[in-house]
């Protein structure tokens, strides 16, 4: 019964979609007030009857209903609780039902904080996010039904990819998901902007909170999902540049771009055809990631069940719903004025700068991974582009932008004054390079390619130190007030600086792990020990443990150092019953300066087992730069004057 | 040193004894063998293989992965590096039997050229074509422009 | 003209939509083989029957041949096998089989099992000849033509239309 209210629910939802799409726009293209105003009630509706849907899906994982296809694959008896619960986004058809839950919830936000909107714009934006929903409930009705029901229903359920029964995963699906479908929002602004023909400095101040809180929940889950890779697969690395993540990489860095070109959008109501197009882009990449991920035309680790059917209609969905939207803007943006003026070195020109720079890694990320694809379609032969290639070119075409990073922030509006500029950062410059030196010589071993990097970071922090250096202390002030002046930097602008620290410490993660970790391959008896990097790990035997729905042979680790005792690891091989897999869990000692990992190879004979060690320095400062970026977002958001909410004369 | 009396010989034996276990222990509790004979050339084969591609679960290298070609081919790695091949023959030696598709870091040839030269251009491009606009812009009269009102509107948040 | 600029976008959509159309009908996974039209790996196996008998490549000059690579532990393999040995029976092409990295007596149990379409079976123990044949998943079959070079590879389990509308063409193309 439940599974058939939840399938009803959808194909209500979807009547709901549809009018909501239509109606309103008629609308708000006719003036008629009625019609507009139904937008947010169809909002409220659509998101009831999604939550309604969602909540008939987890209801029968909960309850083991094994008459359901989905929950079949996906769950099974022994499937504790809370992985029950995440086995609904476990599968294709589950994350689908995610994927239009999150986009109902992002429209309930909208039709709620868009008061201050005029009617006709409100109106537009709710219906264009009813168009895309209208899209995904048609796929998921047309092609990939969750409620699906199996006669006879199954005795046992498949279970949930091991892989898949961890924290992380509960959490990484939907944070995610928040992320690619909050850009619907942004997306959504555009094309009411432009079928409006009312582009200018109010629509990006509208939009900027918007696409922030998006792009704040895309890097917590590209982030959890590093971390989880990290932890969890027991390889040691945290990212491959697999299709999808790249599919995840690639909107982060145009939401990114997009979030410094509003600001130029907003302070001169200039290159507005221009960040139009970017808020186009960035919803267009998430479509395109959900076409990579399901469609089977990459090969991925990530890729969900993929049937050629699905894909079709995907990529029918992209056609219609990015190609509407670049023939709207070629038809309507050459008529968009061009703005204030600025100089051609500005804080607004270097804002561009690194569009410019994000754009290009976000198509060279693209070309990379469709290449392969795009050889083959044309018959000429098969080759592979994999991490050697992204990480030579992301790393080239990032340092300008991260270079970029210090200069920007603290370039003037309208006319950067070079040469002032260049001589307030002269201690920012010559600091990092001093502090890059000393880390490396610190560290054991100063290399160009890791010095260039630490560099970069360091440049960002002085630069940021420069910042408020000079707001706390402006030239001819004293230091009586620095306190109060301090207080008063905006939270936006504050934001701003969490999120770049954000970056140099992201670098700094990066840098130092890839330089200087070390990693040791031993053969352990009982009683055995390996010193690396000063940690001696001594191993003290298997024990056999029983888990929920599993087998596991637990190493026994002490770690020390100097004689001292550091950490206890205990890192596992298991065995899930059902789906037989072997699964190695590594054992992470984690610390602010360095992590201990763990993991166990295979069992040799006379007891002893391959052991893998590594000391891997400052990693947890990738995930912890990540974090700051979001934070970071939050406070620019938290800006007392964008709650405010009132459209303010630019 | 003098005889100790019967009443502390225990006392030393217990000592002793302790002393015996603790060389004991420090026998037994032996400085880890490396897994593999050789840890230098090891460190080479895994280099090497971690830029090689997995064929059959084709999303892993063949450092990583646990399928028995991926160890067949890593020990077929090590065989001619330890040989005193070259990392490139070895290289060759993959693409000759599994083609381009099993090297992660495509060659620089005719049909990769775009691949590889593709993200230098659209930088060259995407700036230039900026610097350009701009410079065009800087050109025109402020008549072009909208005007500029009050530099700072105090409301905005990003205004500064 | 100038309008011309803000259609780049959408020109670039359209040709990234028809790569991605292409991409639906293809095979991510296949990896194509670049022996075809070079000479087969040189290679001296014994055979899985007589252990003390040794097949080279010489020996096979002269002839077209089908190269069958299977194991005993290959669940495909048996997916193929029926087709296998009613192919041999009425085919005026030897079919010889890579045993590759099995148990001789479990291949050997196997063939008793299910039957034998090959005129001989080389045991490749280590799957050294298999990796010179470019050899990455089983099963998979080889033409190869009286001069030695390869001339097809299949992936994966025969079917009969490879059979009807590949291989046999082929294979009257060569004797012809």
């Amino acid at each position: 019964m439940i599974p058939e209210i939840g399938h009803f629910s959808l194909w209500l939802a979807l009547g709901i979609a549809l009018v909501m799409g239509a109606v309103p726009l008629a609308g708000a293209q006719s003036g008629r007030a009625d019609w507009m105003a139904l937008a947010r009630p169809l909002a409220y509706a659509l998101f009831f009857c999604v939550a309604l849907a969602f909540g008939c899906l987890v209801s029968a994982f909960v309850n083991h209903d094994f008459s359901v296809a989905y929950v079949v694959s996906n769950s099974n008896t022994a499937l504790p609780l809370q992985y029950r619960i995440a086995g609904v986004w476990g599968g294709h058809e589950g994350s689908l039902l995610l994927w239009v839950q999150m986009l109902s919830l992002w429209t309930v936000a909208v039709a709620l904080f868009s008061r201050h909107l005029p009617q006709a714009v409100a109106a537009r934006i709710l219906a264009v996010m009813g168009l895309v929903a209208v899209g995904f409930l048609l796929f998921m009705l047309l092609t990939s039904n969750p409620f699906d029901r199996l006669f006879p229903a199954a005795l046992e359920g498949r279970d949930l990819n091991p892989l898949l029964q961890d924290p992380g995963m509960v959490i990484h699906p939907p944070m995610l998901y928040m992320g690619y479908v909050g850009f619907s929002v942004a997306f959504a602004f555009a094309i009411a902007a432009l079928i409006g023909g009312n582009l200018d400095a109010h629509w990006a101040r509208w939009t900027r909170p918007w696409t922030t809180v998006a792009w704040m929940f895309l890097t917590i889950g590209i982030a959890l999902g590093s971390s989880w890779a990290y932890y969890e697969l027991g390889w040691g690395g945290w990212w491959f540049w697999d299709p999808v993540e790249n599919a995840s990489l690639m909107p982060w860095l145009l939401g990114t771009a997009l979030i410094h070109s509003l600001a130029v959008t907003e302070k001169r109501n200039s290159f507005k055809s221009w960040t139009v197009l970017l808020a186009i882009l960035a919803f267009s990449f998430s479509l395109l990631g959900t076409f990579l991920v399901r469609s089977g035309v990459l090969s991925s680790v990530h890729a969900f069940a993929t049937d050629p059917t699905r894909g079709q209609f995907i990529l029918a969905f992209l056609a219609v719903v990015i190609g509407g939207s670049f023939s709207l803007y070629a038809w309507r943006a050459p008529d968009v004025g061009i703005g204030k003026r600025f100089g051609l070195w500005s804080k607004e020109s270097s804002l561009l700068a690194n569009n410019v720079l994000l754009l290009v890694a976000a198509l060279a990320v693209m070309l990379g991974t469709l290449y392969p694809l795009v050889l083959d379609a044309l018959g000429l032969g098969k080759i592979s582009v994999g991490p050697p290639y992204f990480d030579a070119v992301f790393m080239w075409l990032m340092a300008p932008a991260v270079f970029l990073m210090g200069i920007g922030p603290l370039a003037r509006w309208k006319d950067a004054q070079l040469p002032a500029l260049a001589l307030r950062l002269r201690w920012a410059a010559g600091v990092a390079l001093l502090a890059a030196l000393l880390t490396g010589w610190l560290a054991g071993e100063v290399r160009p390619v890791s010095t260039a990097g630490l560099v970069m970071a360091f440049w960002i922090m002085g630069s940021v130190a420069t910042d408020l250096w000079g707001r706390m202390h402006p030239q001819g002030t004293d230091w009586a007030h620095a306190g109060a002046r301090l207080r008063q930097v905006p939270r936006a602008l504050a934001g701003m600086m969490l999120a770049h620290l954000g970056i140099a410490v992201f670098c700094i993660g990066v840098v130092m792990v890839k330089t200087y970790e070390v990693e040791s391959d031993v053969k352990m008896a009982v009683g055995d020990t390996t010193t690396v990097r000063g940690y001696t790990f001594r191993f003290d035997g298997i024990k056999e443990l029983q888990g929920p729905n599993y087998v596991a042979a637990q190493g026994q680790m002490q770690v020390s150092k100097d004689g001292r005792h550091v950490a206890e690891l205990r890192p596992e091989k298991r065995i899930y019953r059902v789906q037989q897999n072997p699964m190695t869990e590594a054992a992470i000692d984690a610390g602010l300066t360095r992590d201990l990992y763990v993991s166990m190879g295979e069992a040799v004979d006379g007891g002893a087992w391959i052991v893998r060690v590594y000391v891997k320095p400052f990693i947890d400062w990738i995930w912890g730069g990540c974090l700051l970026m979001a934070l970071g977002g939050l406070l620019a958001v938290s800006d007392r004057r964008y709650r405010r909410g009132q459209g303010v004369a630019p | 040193m003098a005889d100790t009396r019967f009443a502390g010989s225990g006392w030393r034996a217990l000592v002793l004894s302790a002393l015996l276990a603790c060389a004991v222990g420090a026998v037994l509790a032996n400085e880890a063998a490396p897994a593999s004979a050789d840890p230098v050339l090891e460190a080479r084969v895994m280099k090497l293989s971690s830029e090689l591609r997995c064929l059959v679960c084709q999303n892993q290298t063949i450092a990583d992965s646990h399928a028995d070609l991926a160890v067949d081919l890593r020990r077929q790695v090590r065989e001619m590096l330890q040989a005193g091949q070259s990392e490139q023959q070895v290289i060759d030696f993959m693409t000759a039997r599994y083609g381009d598709f099993v090297l992660y870091r495509p060659p620089f040839k005719p049909l990769t050229a775009l691949l590889w030269v593709g993200p230098v251009l659209m930088v060259v491009v995407g700036l230039g074509t900026l610097f350009v606009v701009l410079r065009r812009r800087s050109r025109l009269t402020d008549a072009a422009f909208e005007v500029d009102g009050a530099d700072d509107a105090p409301n905005d948040p990003h205004l500064s | 003209m100038r309008h011309m600029r803000y259609l780049v976008p959408l020109g670039i959509l359209l040709v990234l939509l028809y790569f991605l159309r292409a991409g639906l009908s293809l095979n991510p996974r296949e990896v194509p083989s670049p022996l075809i039209g070079k000479p087969a790996p040189a290679f001296s196996l014994a055979r899985l029957d007589q252990p003390a008998v040794r097949i080279a490549k010489e020996d096979l000059r002269g002839k077209v041949w089908i190269l069958n690579v299977w194991a005993s532990w290959c669940v495909a393999c048996r997916q193929e096998h029926p087709l296998l040995v009613a192919y041999s029976k009425q085919a005026q092409v030897p079919i010889y089989g890579l045993n590759y990295k099995d148990e001789p007596a479990a291949g050997l149990k196997w063939l008793a099992d299910f039957g034998n379409p090959y005129t001989a079976s080389l045991a490749d123990r280590d799957g050294r000849v298999g990796i010179d044949f470019g050899v990455y998943g089983v099963p998979e079959t080889f033409v190869i033509d009286g001069k030695g070079v390869i001339r097809y590879k299949h992936i994966g389990p025969l079917t009969p239309e490879v059979l009807r509308d590949t291989i046999d063409p082929l294979l009257k193309q060569l004797h012809g």
